[in-house]
């Protein structure tokens, strides 16, 4: 492919950074299309190379060898520094890579820093993790002691004593948690179900849950919804229908048992 | 065009992938190799030492960080560096960003011109087609080159027309090509 003659002469000071303006704008969206201008264009930056040869003068000096050896030993590869937009900036870019070393340096330090801070705090993490793991733990194994319908669950009485419904309610009003275990209910009629009630000191009475006995007359009821910072006054169990609304006890009142 | 010297060339290519690797002393062969001709475009642009050593310094950095963007198939990594430097020098001297890529620098050229010896040779004989050239075409190519001169700003200097300054540049790089196909 060759290149466009009319454009010969565009390319040419496109090549030396020489063209401006629409020219350059329309040149440059022509070599976009133009793989023979593009040609052209490798072909005169090459006889730019030529001219090059031609220019004779002093070599470096011995200290810039060093220089550049000292600034790639400090610059990993890959990393590109910004490029300056004026002549002071671009006198600068040698040490722009003083500066990114150095730059480089105080994060190492920084990084460390914080690396020990970091470490300080996943060892702190670390024992509270730790010990709430344990405390999750032991509030499991009481919840299930208390709670698993495979638990014996032995109310013990005076002797001699026929077996009387019971319950006992736990009750942390500041967090509203409520957990509710009774034994030695009796079986329930059909379409019946047992209500648990928190009564407050001033209000109605809040509902705490439906249940029914298993075959040995055990139920629980854990953490019922429940409003917070409400002072339980008693805590009744009542029996209800099992359909219909369960707002307001209706029923007869099977248990009872204040707070202390 | 396009070719690449079979003593020099070959050697050039395996200290850039030397290079990709993060080879230091690759890169100090190649320093050695190529600073003369880098320095001397650098200082002969910016006519002050130090700041053709800020170019030096630059144009070898630019190859550390990116060696990729040599393309060794298109030509000598010499050529390549002489374009790089001289470009970058113009920046300098007109204090304004890198106006290109090291990336989009494409470049095709003769084989000879590659190896101190070549390169020596070659100098002699793009001297004598620059003394043969007639005094006005030399000139405008020279402010284009080391002054990084627009056309306007030659054909305002100069005082001739914008289409006889493009002419006369055109003319003078064929005549440096010509060089090598006589």
């Amino acid at each position: 492919m060759s290149a466009h003659e009319q454009f010969g002469e565009d390319l040419s000071l496109y090549a030396l950074g020489a063209l401006e303006g629409e020219e350059r704008t329309a040149l440059e969206k022509h070599l976009e299309s133009c793989a023979g201008c593009r040609e052209e264009l490798a072909a005169l930056r090459g006889d730019m190379a030529v001219l090059a040869t031609s220019v004779m003068g002093p070599k470096p000096p011995q200290r810039a060898r060093q220089r550049l050896m000292d600034a790639i030993a400090k610059e990993p590869r890959g990393v590109t520094a910004p490029a300056g937009d004026t002549k002071r900036a671009w006198n600068l870019w040698g040490a722009l890579g003083w500066i990114a070393a150095a730059a480089m340096l105080f994060a190492v330090f920084q990084t460390r820093g914080e690396n020990e801070k970091l470490r300080e705090s996943v060892t702190t993490l670390g024992s509270l993790v730790k010990q709430q793991t344990s405390d999750l733990e032991n509030a499991k194994r009481v919840m299930e002691t208390i709670t698993a319908p495979e638990a014996q669950k032995v109310v013990l009485v005076a002797a001699k004593s026929p077996p009387q419904p019971q319950g006992k309610a736990f009750y942390l009003r500041e967090k509203a948690g409520l957990i509710f275990v009774a034994n030695n209910l009796p079986p329930l009629a059909p379409e019946k179900v047992y209500e648990l009630w928190l009564i407050p000191h001033t209000g109605a009475p809040i509902a705490a849950g439906l249940f029914k006995p298993d075959a040995h007359g055990s139920a629980t009821v854990v953490n019922p919804p429940l409003p917070p910072g409400v002072e339980a006054k008693t805590f009744v169990v009542t029996l209800e229908p099992e359909s219909g609304s369960h707002e307001a006890p209706r029923g007869t009142a099977v248990m009872a048992g204040a707070g202390l | 065009m396009g070719g690449v010297d079979p003593k020099n060339g070959a050697a050039d290519s395996a200290l850039v992938v030397a290079i990709r690797t993060g080879d230091q002393s690759a890169m100090g062969s190649l320093y050695d190799r190529y600073s003369p001709v880098v320095y001397a475009v650098a200082l002969r642009v910016l006519g002050d030492t130090g700041a053709a050593e800020d170019v030096l310094q630059d144009v070898f950095m630019q190859l550390w960080r990116n060696p990729g963007a040599f393309d060794s198939s298109r030509g000598s990594l010499g050529a390549w560096l002489a374009v790089i430097t001289r470009n970058r020098a113009i920046d300098a001297l007109r204090k304004r960003r890198p106006e290109n890529d090291i990336e989009d620098v494409v470049i095709s050229v003769e084989p000879d011109m590659v190896g101190d010896a070549d390169r020596a040779r070659v100098g002699e004989k793009v001297r004598a087609a620059l003394g043969t050239m007639p005094d006005p075409q030399r000139k405008a190519l020279e402010l284009a080159y080391y002054e990084g001169l627009t056309h306007s700003e030659i054909a305002a200097k100069t005082g001739e027309p914008l289409g006889t300054i493009k002419t006369r540049i055109r003319a003078g790089l064929l005549t440096l090509r010509k060089v090598f196909s006589t």
